[in-house]
């Protein structure tokens, strides 16, 4: 059960650093933390004791596999994320040209 | 028919790949092949109305049946809320194309654009008929990237800000998501909506759920936009280019956050009071805050974003009215109400918020301006802008030939019924406000004297075609009251809602 | 960069475009296929490209030709996918070809098929990722 509650912890830390850092990139990098936790979460979910990789060998003597599923999810997911940390860097890259700066209480031109 | 299911995917996705290969070579490519995939999906949409005998369609990718019962294949599932569901984003994806055509000429990367638009449409097709959570999640991230880039499209100061803004909220709104969609395989150990459906009915209680109900709330109301999750609507919908703004304000809410919250908490989750006491306050909330945030807006794409969220208050009012009115097992008939109610106004502000973005891009392109009091004395000017948008402000206000009126009449009739008056008196009150608000638009963006200095003259024949096809849909829309009528499109979607358990079991049963 | 990073560049980058190949021709019977493939080969590229260095103009042709690749595999993808309404069955991503024996390389049906495409894509649209965030810096440095 510990593991599950640390992942869970690791998720709040990745919240309290977008929430409190000043730096896009910082920003972006609590948003990895984040979704890291989840893909660790996902992991552990299949996971079973003494459970082999689930790859088909045509060796009979194995059955008992880890849950295959969340394994396929997470690398979905992996590739979601690559895609959205792709987009949220270029943005950061094209933010410091326009404003200047990293600093994200000096990009302001929105109000209202 | 049954076998044409995942073109509503696959011809989207082409023609988004087909563009940045051949549009490079061929000049107006992009449009042609976006225009026809558009129009081919809507005909495709519109032609499940009339054949749906309004039993689900399943259908299997890959062709895995399922073993003892379990279902192992992707399902695409094509029910009467997904046929609603998918008429909606079709018509307005084709509406926005066709009205891009001219106003997109003053960006550079148009196929970029056009493959964009493709693949946003291709992931609100899969949202819509996907039968599977993680495919759901899939899909709903394609359709969030691809509306993070086209916020961003114009790459100046505003959009940067706005489209960072967005993709964080949303970032988190998908790690929610995604650790929800794992804490129900972890209870469940399957990902078929209906298969959880039949095992969450089956089980106990437990808090694992609960816990991941509160998080699906949390991260579908991120992309949804209700009112504690509000922050980055306004900024977003205001910067992206208009068509997009109306794509986003229109379609991406409704179906990337309202669909799957009404679909997985109506059809998958056993329905609690709980959960409908805190829909219905939250889409009070937003009906109430949106309203009055949106009235002291000076500019006018941000003062119709933030109608968005009042407007999305009341389809989130109406159906949680009923999710209550279902959980007390209560009657039937008023559920259905106000279920319908809310679903009615749903398409409807689809249409007549759709058609104000229009208006405001086509007061943008040919004033270049957004700023309410630099306006004035367009009514001789633009005269098809301006009656078009007088039509879409009577409706959004609730004045009665338009369809607006219809739809706010059976939510406070059904608010009315249940006895909850207070919520009837607010939605009468935001209506009024909303009224005020949009007499401020029309007074000075219309009727004032002061008018500019600049010569200038309609919008294109592609920009006015669209906006008067979507003010006769405005006024058409109306006849969803008629019995016959609401009983072919409204009233099957609305059935699917109310018989909640029916889902499953139709399709576990194929 | 100097000489010698040039020349190891220069014998590592056969090594590990092979090493990708390998993995994405294997996707189907070891972990590994086609993302994590992609991934291998556009690192050989970007290596290249990290070692020796190219002007603006050079970068742009090829981020072109790169987004093309890019395109082209994935509706390689759907082509195959879409395929299966014609072929046999008339069910969308269904395997039509013969599965063959479990354990052999050329096996499972469409599977080696579709983890090619993803492979080339992935490779593509990698280095057009890495191409773009260079051609961008260099253009705010000038």
């Amino acid at each position: 059960m510990i593991v599950y509650i640390l992942c869970f912890i690791l998720f709040q830390v990745g919240l309290f650093g977008i929430l409190t850092s000043r730096n896009i990139i910082k920003i972006v990098i609590g948003l990895s933390f984040m979704e890291f936790s989840v893909y660790l979460f996902l992991v552990l979910i299949g996971y079973i004791e003494n459970a082999s990789a689930p790859i088909l060998t045509g060796n009979p003597a194995q059955t008992n596999f880890v849950d295959p599923l969340p394994q396929a999810m997470v690398l979905t997911a992996i590739v979601i994320g690559l895609a959205t940390k792709g987009m949220l860097l270029t943005m950061a890259i094209r933010i410091y040209k326009k404003f200047g700066t990293f600093d994200i209480r000096k990009v302001t031109s929105l109000k209202g | 028919m049954h076998n044409l299911i995942p073109l509503f995917i696959v011809i989207p996705l082409a023609s988004a790949f087909l563009v940045p290969v051949i549009g490079r070579l061929i000049k107006g490519f992009s449009k042609i092949i976006t225009l026809t995939a558009f129009l081919c999906l809507l005909l495709l949409s519109l032609n499940y109305i009339f054949l749906s005998d309004f039993s689900p369609i399943i259908y299997k990718i890959g062709g895995w049946e399922p073993v003892e019962n379990i279902p192992i294949a992707i399902y695409l599932v094509l029910d009467s809320f997904s046929i609603f569901m998918l008429c909606i984003i079709n018509v307005m994806a084709f509406l926005s194309a066709l009205y891009s055509v001219s106003y997109i000429e003053k960006y550079t990367g148009i196929n970029n654009f056009y493959t964009l638009l493709c693949i946003m449409v291709a992931g609100l097709n899969g949202i819509v008929l996907t039968g599977d959570l993680f495919n759901l999640y899939v899909f709903l991230e394609i359709t969030v990237i691809a509306s993070y880039a086209l916020v961003a499209f114009g790459t100046e100061k505003e959009e940067l800000e706005a489209s960072f803004k967005y993709q964080v909220l949303g970032g988190i709104a998908t790690a929610m998501i995604l650790f929800s969609i794992g804490l129900i395989y972890w209870y469940t150990k399957t990902l078929n909506i209906a298969d959880i459906s039949e095992i969450l009915q089956t089980s106990e209680d437990h808090r694992l759920i609960e816990f991941s109900q509160l998080m699906l709330i949390a991260g579908f109301g991120l992309k949804a936009a209700i009112m504690p999750f509000h922050g980055w609507l306004p900024d977003a919908h205001s910067s992206a280019p208009s068509p997009i703004s109306a794509m986003l304000s229109g379609v991406v809410i409704k179906a990337a956050g309202l669909y799957v919250l009404f679909r997985l908490f109506f059809n998958m989750y056993v329905i609690s009071f709980d959960i409908g006491v805190l829909i219905t306050a939250i889409g009070t909330l937003s009906m109430v805050v949106g309203v009055f945030l949106a009235i002291g807006q000076w500019d006018l794409k941000r003062l119709l974003a933030y109608h968005s969220i009042s407007q999305m208050g009341y389809v989130i009012l109406g159906v949680g009215m009923g999710m209550l009115i279902l959980a007390k097992n209560g009657n039937k008939t008023l559920a259905a109400l106000a279920i319908g109610g809310g679903l009615f106004h749903l398409v409807n502000h689809a249409v007549f918020k759709g058609l104000l973005f229009l208006n405001a891009g086509a007061i943008e392109y040919t004033l270049g301006t957004r700023d309410l009091k630099k306006m004035g004395g367009l009514y001789s000017k633009m005269p098809v802008t301006s009656v078009t948008s007088l039509s879409a402000s009577l409706a959004i206000s609730g004045i009665p030939p338009f369809n607006g009126f219809f739809s706010k009449l059976i939510i406070i009739l059904a608010a009315v019924q249940a006895r909850f008056y207070l919520l009837a008196v607010l939605a009468v009150v935001v209506s009024i406000i909303t009224l005020a608000s949009f007499m401020k638009f029309q007074r000075y963006a219309f009727f004032n004297t002061s008018a500019p200095k600049k010569v200038i003259k309609e919008v294109p024949l592609s920009m006015t075609a669209v906006m008067i096809f979507m003010a006769v849909l405005c006024l058409g829309l109306s006849l969803l009251i008629l019995p016959d009528i609401r009983d072919s499109f409204l009233g099957p979607a609305v059935n699917v809602l109310l018989d909640t358990t029916n889902y499953s079991t139709v399709i576990l049963g194929n | 960069m100097s000489p010698i990073v040039k020349k190891v560049a220069q014998l590592m980058v056969g090594i590990i475009f092979m090493y990708g190949i390998y993995i994405i021709v294997h996707g189907h019977l070891t972990p590994g296929g086609g993302f994590a493939g992609g991934a291998v080969i556009s690192g050989a590229f970007i290596l290249l490209v990290l070692a020796f260095g190219s002007n603006v103009m050079n970068l742009k042709s090829r981020e072109e030709g790169s987004s093309v690749v890019e395109s082209v595999a994935i509706l390689f993808f759907l082509l195959l996918a879409v395929l299966a309404f014609f072929i046999g069955t008339t069910i969308f991503f269904s395997n039509y070809l013969p599965k063959g024996n479990i354990g052999e390389l050329i096996s499972a049906g469409v599977i080696p098929l579709y983890n090619i495409a993803v492979g080339v894509e992935v490779a593509a649209a990698l280095f057009t990722i890495f191409l773009a965030l260079v051609i961008y810096k260099e253009e705010i440095s000038t």
